[in-house]
This record gives C-alpha cells, sequence and structure tokens, in this order.
C-alpha cells in the first residue's frame, strides 16, 4: 500500500473494496457477545465446539418463586453418642430446613473388634509374651482407635513395635473366631483367618522399603542400571531359547532391596530358580559397564571361543573411541612388537592384551590432553613457536607434541626430553630382547 | 540328540552319566533332557585348549592337476590329549567341489584327510556331549596348501602346516560335567567357588579297551607347533611396563604444565 503510494499509482478501486468487506467479518467473528474481547481470546480465539456455559445464563438471575434464606441451625449428628450439639447454616428454602440426617453421617463407620470374655481368654488365648491385662488394653485401643496401630503403639505404656501389636491383635482375633465358629469351614472365607498376619515377613517388608526411600541417589543409578541390564539379558535369553529349547522357562531374580550395595554387575545378573515378575525392571536408560555387559552377553552363548571374547572385549572397551583412535591403538601395538590378536590366547594372555589395550588408550588421551594444556599455556604467554624434533624414536609414543609457548616454557620442554629420552632407552634394549628371542624361536 | 550312534565309541563316557538318565534318554527320543543333571555353576568357567589347523604334504611327482597336494585339517588338544572326554563328534564342511562334501567324524582323533589342489574355507562344527553342552561351537580355517614362500622349492617331505591356538570356553558348566573331568588332562578346570565338592569322577574303564584318542604319537606330531603361552606374556608385560612409564611420564608433564598455567593466568582469570 504504502509502496504504491509512493510510486503514486491508483490504489485500485477493486483492492479497496475487498479490504472493506474482509475487515468487518474478521471483526464480527473476533468478537462474541457476553464475553470480553481479551477473556475470549484466552480460550485461544476459537470458539468451543460444546458451549460450556450458555451465555444467556450468565445474566440469570435465582428463580424468585423460591424464597431462599440460610440459617444457623443445629444439625442431628446420629453419629454421636454424647450430648454435643454442633451448628451449621443450611439453605432454607421457603422457611423449610432440609429433611434427613446430616448427609455426612454416612460415613461414619468403625472397625468392628471381637471382644472375648475371660473363659475365651483362659482357654485359647494365653501367650507367654503378653499378659492379660496388655491385651485387654490393646484391645480397647484397638476399638477406640479404629485398628490404627500407629497410634495404638504410642498409646499403649509398654514398648512394642507395631508389628508385634498386629501380630498379637490378629492371632487372638483369628483364635477366637474359629472357636466361636461351630465349623471350620464357616469361617474359612473370613479374611481373618484366610490371610494370617505374618510378622516376619512384615518386619522384612517394612525394612526393605525404608531402604529403598532412603537410597542415595548413587545407589538409585546402580539399581536402575543392574534392572536394565537384567531386562536385557532376559529379552537376549529369551531370543536364544526360543531359537533352540522353548520348553525351558526363563527366570529372572530382580530383588534391589536385598541385594548387597557393591555387588558386581556380573555376579547378580544369573539365573537362579526364583520366578520374580520382571514388571519391575526399570527403564533402561544409564549406560552400562562395557566390559561387564560384554561378560554377560558371553555367558548366554554357553560355549564359544575365547578370541571370540577377546574381539567382543577389545570392541566394547574401544566403543568410546574413534576409528582413527583404534587404528593408533593397533600402530603402538604394533610398535611395541605386540601382535593383534594374540597368538596364544589362553585366559592370563587375554586378560593381559586387554589391559595393555586399555592402557595405550590411556596414554592416548594423556597425549591428547597434554597438547591442550600445553595450548592453553600458549595462549597465556604469546611468544615464537618453537618446533620440537621430533626423534623415529619418539614418535610412537609422543607423536603430535608440538611445544608451543614462550622461550622460557620452551626451555623447560627440551630440558624434559632430555632425562625423558634417557629413561627411555634403558626400556628399548628390553623392548628388542624379545624381539630378538622370537626371531630365534622360530 | 541321538546318543545310540555314538554310545559304541563313547560307550564308557556315555556310561559315567548315570544309568536310569542314559535309558530316559533313549526312551524320549528327541525331547529335551530334563534338569535332574542340569544343576549349572554360576560364575565359573572351563576352558579347554585346542589347535586346529591343517598339515598338507605335496605329492610331487605323483601330483596331477587335480590332485596335487594331500591335506589333513584337524583340531586336536594343545597338549595333544583326548578331546573325545568334551567333543562327541566334528563335522568338516569342505568345498562343494568335493564328493559329500560335509564329513563327519565321530571319534578322536578329530582329523579329515584328503587329497585336491585348491585352498578354500573350512567351516568345522564340533558338537559336544550332552551333559557339556547343547550348543555346537563353529570353526572356520582357510585351508593352506602352498608354503609363504612362493619362490622356495616344494618338498614332499616336509608339509605345509598351519595351526591356530584357541580355547573353547564353556560359561556355567553343569556340575554332572565338571565331575566327569576333573582330572582329565585335555581340561583346564577352573577354581571352584569356596566350599564346592564335587562328587568323585566315576572310574574310567581301562584304557586298552578304548581306542586312543589323543595325538601324542600322532603320525603328523613332528610337525605340531609348539604354543606357549610363557613368551606371550612375557612380551605384553614388557610392553606394558613400556606404556606405563610413559604414562607416568605424560602425567608429570601435565601436572607441570598446569602449575606453570596457574602461573601465567591473567589476573583477571583469577
Amino acid at each position: 500500500m504504502d509502496a504504491k503510494d509512493i510510486l503514486g499509482l491508483p490504489k485500485t478501486p477493486l483492492a479497496i473494496t475487498q479490504e472493506k468487506k474482509t475487515r468487518p467479518q474478521r471483526d464480527s467473528q473476533r468478537k462474541p457477545d457476553g464475553i470480553a474481547r481479551e477473556v475470549y481470546a484466552l480460550t485461544g480465539g476459537l470458539a468451543p465446539l460444546m458451549p460450556s456455559i450458555d451465555a444467556s445464563e450468565l445474566k440469570r438471575r435465582p428463580p424468585s418463586s423460591e424464597k431462599i434464606t440460610w440459617q444457623w441451625l443445629p444439625f442431628p449428628r446420629s453419629a454421636l453418642k454424647d450430648n454435643l450439639q454442633l451448628y451449621h447454616w443450611v439453605r432454607v428454602v421457603n422457611g423449610v430446613p432440609p429433611a434427613g440426617d446430616y448427609s455426612f453421617a454416612k460415613y461414619n463407620k468403625s472397625v468392628e473388634v471381637i471382644r472375648y470374655t475371660d473363659e475365651e481368654y483362659e482357654k485359647y488365648l494365653s501367650d507367654p509374651a503378653w499378659t492379660k491385662e496388655e491385651t485387654d488394653r490393646l484391645f480397647d485401643l484397638c476399638e477406640q482407635f479404629d485398628l490404627r496401630f500407629i497410634i495404638i503403639a504410642d498409646r499403649l505404656l509398654t514398648l512394642r513395635t507395631v508389628e508385634e501389636l498386629k501380630d498379637r491383635y490378629y492371632s487372638v482375633s483369628r483364635a477366637i473366631l474359629s472357636s466361636r465358629a461351630s465349623s471350620s469351614g464357616e469361617v474359612a472365607g473370613h479374611p481373618l483367618v484366610k490371610e494370617p498376619y505374618n510378622v516376619s515377613q512384615e518386619t522384612e517388608r517394612k525394612r526393605a522399603l525404608s531402604m529403598v526411600l532412603s537410597q542415595t541417589r548413587h545407589q538409585e543409578r546402580k539399581d536402575a542400571e543392574v534392572l536394565a541390564e537384567a531386562k536385557r539379558i532376559t529379552e537376549s535369553r529369551m531370543a536364544a531359547r526360543v531359537a533352540e529349547e522353548p520348553n525351558l522357562p526363563v527366570t529372572l531374580d530382580i530383588c534391589p532391596e536385598s541385594t548387597e550395595r557393591d555387588i558386581v554387575l556380573g555376579d547378580t545378573i544369573s539365573p537362579p530358580n526364583v520366578q520374580v515378575p520382571s514388571a519391575a525392571v526399570a527403564s533402561s536408560t544409564t549406560m552400562m559397564a562395557d566390559n561387564t555387559s560384554t561378560l554377560a552377553s558371553l555367558r548366554m552363548l554357553w560355549v564359544h571361543l575365547r578370541t571370540y571374547a577377546l574381539e567382543q572385549m577389545v570392541q566394547a572397551a574401544s566403543s568410546s573411541a574413534g576409528l582413527r583412535t583404534i587404528k593408533r591403538v593397533e600402530q603402538a601395538l604394533q610398535d611395541l612388537g605386540v601382535d593383534l590378536k594374540p597368538k596364544v590366547p589362553t585366559k592370563a594372555v587375554c586378560a593381559e592384551h586387554l589391559e595393555l589395550r586399555k592402557e595405550i588408550l590411556t596414554l592416548l588421551n594423556l597425549q591428547k590432553q597434554l597438547q591442550y594444556k600445553e595450548a592453553e599455556g600458549s595462549s597465556f604467554h604469546d611468544s615464537s613457536y618453537v618446533d620440537m624434533p621430533v626423534t623415529p624414536k619418539d614418535r610412537t609414543f609422543v607423536p603430535d607434541t608440538i611445544s608451543f609457548g614462550g622461550d622460557r616454557l620452551g626451555k623447560r620442554e627440551q630440558k624434559r626430553k632430555g632425562p625423558g629420552r634417557a629413561s627411555e632407552t634403558p626400556s628399548s634394549p628390553a623392548h628388542k630382547r624379545p624381539r630378538k628371542l622370537k626371531a630365534s624361536d622360530l | 540328540m541321538i546318543n545310540s550312534s555314538s554310545s559304541k565309541k563313547h560307550g564308557t563316557d556315555q556310561q559315567e552319566i548315570s544309568g536310569p538318565t542314559a535309558k530316559s534318554q533313549r526312551a524320549q527320543m528327541g525331547k529335551p533332557e530334563e534338569s535332574e543333571n542340569k544343576k549349572r555353576l554360576k560364575d565359573v568357567e572351563i576352558s579347554v585348549p585346542i589347535v586346529f589347523g591343517n598339515a598338507a604334504f605335496w605329492l610331487g611327482k605323483k601330483a596331477s592337476d587335480y590332485q596335487s597336494h594331500k591335506w589333513t585339517v584337524y583340531v586336536r588338544g594343545a597338549t595333544n590329549e583326548d578331546l573325545s572326554v568334551v567333543v562327541k563328534r566334528a563335522v568338516f564342511q569342505l568345498h562343494s567341489s568335493f564328493n559329500n562334501p560335509t564329513r563327519v567324524v565321530e571319534s578322536a582323533p578329530f582329523e579329515l584327510s584328503e587329497s585336491g589342489w585348491g585352498e578354500f574355507e573350512i567351516a568345522i562344527t564340533l558338537y559336544f556331549h550332552s551333559d557339556v553342552c547343547e550348543k555346537p561351537l563353529n570353526l572356520f580355517h582357510h585351508l593352506k596348501l602352498y608354503p609363504e614362500d612362493e619362490s622356495g622349492p616344494m618338498s614332499t617331505k616336509k608339509p605345509v602346516v598351519v595351526e591356530f591356538y584357541d580355547e573353547i570356553v564353556f560359561t556355567e558348566p553343569s556340575e554332572s560335567f565338571l565331575a566327569r573331568v576333573q582330572n582329565h588332562p585335555a581340561v583346564t578346570f577352573p577354581r571352584l567357588p569356596a566350599g564346592f565338592t564335587l562328587p568323585p569322577p566315576v572310574p574310567i574303564e581301562d584304557e586298552s579297551k578304548r581306542n586312543r584318542g589323543d595325538t601324542k604319537d600322532h603320525p603328523l606330531s613332528q610337525w605340531f607347533l609348539n604354543f606357549s603361552e610363557a613368551d606371550e606374556l612375557l612380551q605384553l608385560a614388557a610392553a606394558r611396563q613400556q606404556v606405563q612409564a610413559h604414562i607416568a611420564k605424560l602425567r608429570r608433564q601435565i601436572s607441570m604444565i598446569d602449575g606453570q598455567n596457574q602461573q601465567l593466568k591473567p589476573p583477571s582469570d583469577q
């Protein structure tokens, strides 16, 4: 529009009429009646498909036919056994208060606590750990506090754990029920008889629960790792079993609460005979330690070759390294005179080989670190660059070190290289000797 | 699981598994074994060191276009002990140009001799006794007939021998397996968990009745290569020492530079 003004072009009459037409349409869409424009915008600017409130209702007055007053009235508390009289506001319509009992009275339930007679106590219920007075008191409190054992435990003057109280209460009730019943079949369905209270199980359960709740973040992560690993192993085991022996059931023991906290992962992952639903497995989000997961997957194979195992472990160890790093490790191995794949892969040899590879990785990382540090040093101290001559012997172990930095630093570097080089020479004869032996062996 | 065919050669081995089990196996042909003897030890692995490879003799004057070499491919115990304590049979899969390329060897020594002209990959499948492992294991060996040094003279007396050392690792071996091979020289017995005792092994029958399965006096044994783990360990130890020394040096350098960098840092950074 402005451009046309500038150019001096006449505004086409068609364009103007179109603009005028569209504008009123949009305005009418935007502004519904009854609600302010901004409030309407809160709903997203679109009308809801189903009107939640009819706009006309908002301005309606209450029906004037009825006469509503609010009165302060006492209410019937049928549940209360004493004379306490309580009051509340009541909506009175045309002078008639609402009928019926207090609407919340129906929620005033209480537990039916079975009381015993003294003869029954003599006959069935005597227990060395409990006196009659204590048992009586326990039952009084149970009735008073609706079997809220935690409160009862506080009220009882003797020191008893909640589990002990529960045990006593439930065993007494069971005994009374069974003794009062004419036949055992009658009460077999009663929940008290059907499921007896198990003290030891309860204590254990509560202890485990408190352990889980008080886990530190570190332990939580460890548990998640264990469970994730277990899940992976069951799944791969399932696949393996389905392929070969469909008759054997796959079981897994997942009880993080009862395992010791510092168990190596490999030890806990094994198929004992306990069947626990694996639904308790956490989602596998945490990274596994490479070595232990390879070990676990190897174990699943039942039989494998040692060279295969070594390959897997080498792969796992260098999984975080790039292709170039792997090549450098192999180059280093060759320079050291070590076969990339050991000729005699016994258990000891494979372990040593793996450790050597890991150490070479560490070495390469340290070299990189050194480079960075030196670069850092140079950025603080701007001076000429000094290229260090790198001897072929050094090449393997200090390949890319070029020292930056000022004269001071440069001198220090040179000084360090001196003794460093000297220390290398004693080792190189040793390095050469095994080589010589090998040649003569062949 | 075919027990009847191999029961002749490995009669003694099979009988060591308790009698009723063997009978019930024959009665339930094809049904997987019940878990009577299947109690397995976790975190215990047992390994059998083996050497596999081939020896090839040039036929010299008797060589023809299609039969220039006589070769034997084999799997033997690394110390030349009898592998049949663990291996039930070995299946060698040859090149398809051979008649019946699938050759089954039911008893030790597990080897196969043939004549031919070409080098190809042989797939060796080892089947183990049922109490050892239900899954077979595959090995691959590239048959070598021609010596490395191509220009050198080929001799009919000295064979071209290529061997590889490896170890068969059984994870979670069953108790019955462990009991059976307790004192057998072909097997590297693991250290058992503390306090664990195995039932005593069933006495083996008189050896002369059984055919010898070990390869100690094998005709090719003079050509067998020696594999010594000591050399390899020495080599690795020396290498590790060197690497560790370098790591220590680098660590010193890094800490020195760290110290220098601290001094050099402009005051605004601190």
